[in-house]
């Protein structure tokens, strides 16, 4: 067996904005082939699809318009989805960053329902730095991090309607969901950067891409 | 656990002779002794347990800013933790390359303080997390600031300067803080030129003044010259980040040290 056929081959969706370099170093790291790819045709073929993201909901989901499609269909076969930071909230149904813009119609890809929510009170916004995971259930993605920390760029985060879908928990003036996944557990997402979390997000890449290898 | 504070060593880039990208360290204000490649600095600090990089580019020439964008990728490509970068910095075309190298922060500013739209710009094209403010502040006990705060009995107001210190602008940082913040900045790097090279700790009223004035995350800089000093911007200004460069690179202290003081002083790190 040579390293082509044990490799996932991942596709990091390219919407054109941001910095996919350490996300896709970290993948490469971590011991995924990757495609940067703009065409929602090569969802079908690929082993895992990472959904990266910076910047607001109602732009990223306008951004992610033209996949929005394939990346249902992906999630609903069962392929592995991976959302990141931005991406995560993206797999919600909404977000209060869009109401607070006028475009509360922005409906998010709704693969794990529930809504984006702003911190409240007296908090430094964004929450910006290292904070801790607090694993609340199994996942895979989670294997060997709980207690670990990661680092975190956000002002919004996620809240699931169904609290089965909060795979870990981070405190930051009360607990969060930093990491979600849908019922069937195919479909995730991190608040934080992995890609930027140091060993401890290597990790979790290493924990995805053998998500992807194995199915 | 909380939101750990954050310890962030700044390597100072430069050409060496043979045009290769280099960190200098500067020692007493003026001299710039060589203290080794990029890349295998940042990997150490890396394995040593920083939280972030600072690069700053001190080259202030058109082909430095390339070795230095190379110099950035090679970094972004070994060492997983969030990288800033600045130095330079002057339009939103430099902002997108910066990130394109590798950065996820680009810290601005002259470029800011002369255009302050580059900070609106900055913000809504690639989000307000990456667009640092960064000032170089200098007290003056004359009448011409904004904000005052008493130090040893002697009211002074802080000034943002250029190059270096070597100018005033009469802007006063505080006030230019919460414009910065207005306009989008998603972080605040505060250098203090009279605590710069001194090792006698921070500027804590400088700190205060602006972590008082503004809710945006605040790095502090200039000054460190050991644990107890990180201890105290941390604790009596309220920063959310400290800045070394000389300590960690003359191997004063390592950044674990440091952290473990923290720690045993119940400041949350990452250890």
């Amino acid at each position: 067996m040579n390293a082509r056929q044990t490799a996932a081959e991942v596709v990091v969706v390219d919407y054109g904005l941001g910095n996919l370099r350490s996300v896709t170093r970290g993948l490469e790291r971590a011991g995924a082939e990757i495609r940067l790819s703009d065409d929602p045709g090569d969802f079908a073929s690929a082993d895992g699809i990472v959904l990266p993201g910076v910047g607001a909901f109602s732009e990223g989901m306008d951004n992610a318009g033209p996949f929005r499609e394939a990346l249902i269909e992906q999630a609903e076969a069962g392929t592995p989805l991976f959302g990141i930071c931005l991406g995560m909230q993206m797999l919600l149904t909404t977000s209060e960053e869009a109401e607070r813009e006028g475009q509360g119609d922005v409906e998010g890809l709704d693969l794990v329902p529930g809504k984006n929510v702003r911190f409240r009170g007296d908090l430094k916004v964004p929450h910006m730095g290292w904070n801790e995971l607090d694993v609340q259930r199994d996942h895979r993605l989670v294997d060997g991090v709980d207690g670990e920390y990661a680092y975190f760029v956000h002002s919004y985060y996620a809240e699931p309607e169904d609290s089965e879908a909060v795979v870990a928990t981070t405190d930051y003036g009360a607990e969060f969901a930093s990491i979600v996944a849908n019922e069937r557990g195919n479909v995730f997402g991190t608040q934080f950067h992995p890609e930027k979390s140091g060993e401890t997000g290597l990790r979790i890449l290493r924990n995805f891409v053998d998500i992807c290898v194995e199915g | 656990m909380a939101l750990t504070k954050r310890i962030i060593p700044c390597i100072d880039v430069d050409l060496d002779d043979e045009g290769n990208a280099a960190v200098y360290t500067g020692v007493n204000f003026e001299d710039l002794a060589y203290t080794g490649d990029p890349v295998e600095m940042a990997k150490k600090y890396n394995q040593a347990g920083a939280d972030e990089f600072v690069f700053l580019d001190i080259t202030a020439s058109a082909e430095g800013r390339e070795t230095m964008l190379d110099t950035v990728s090679a970094v972004a490509d070994e060492v997983f933790i969030p990288l800033t970068v600045g130095g330079g910095i002057r339009t939103r075309e430099d902002v997108k390359e910066t990130l394109r190298a590798g950065a996820d922060k680009v810290s601005i500013n002259t470029g800011a303080l002369e255009r302050p739209e580059l900070i609106t710009d900055g913000a809504r094209a690639f989000g307000n997390q990456c667009i640092v403010i960064s000032v170089d502040a200098r007290r003056r006990y004359d009448e011409a600031g904004e904000h005052y705060v008493d130090v040893d009995g002697e009211s002074c107001w802080f000034e943002c300067t250029v190059k270096g210190g070597r100018e005033g602008t009469g802007v006063d940082v505080v006030s230019w803080a919460e414009e910065a913040e207005e306009r989008g900045a998603g972080e605040l790097f505060v250098n203090s030129i009279d605590a710069d090279g001194t090792k006698d700790g921070y500027d804590i009223p400088l700190t205060k003044a602006v972590c008082d004035a503004v809710s945006t995350p605040v790095i502090a800089s200039s000054g460190c010259g050991g644990p107890e000093d990180a201890y105290e911007v941390f604790t009596e200004a309220g920063a959310d980040a400290a800045l070394a460069a000389s300590i960690f690179h003359f191997d004063e202290y390592s950044i674990d040290e440091v952290k473990r003081y923290l720690d045993d002083h119940d400041v949350p790190v990452r250890l």
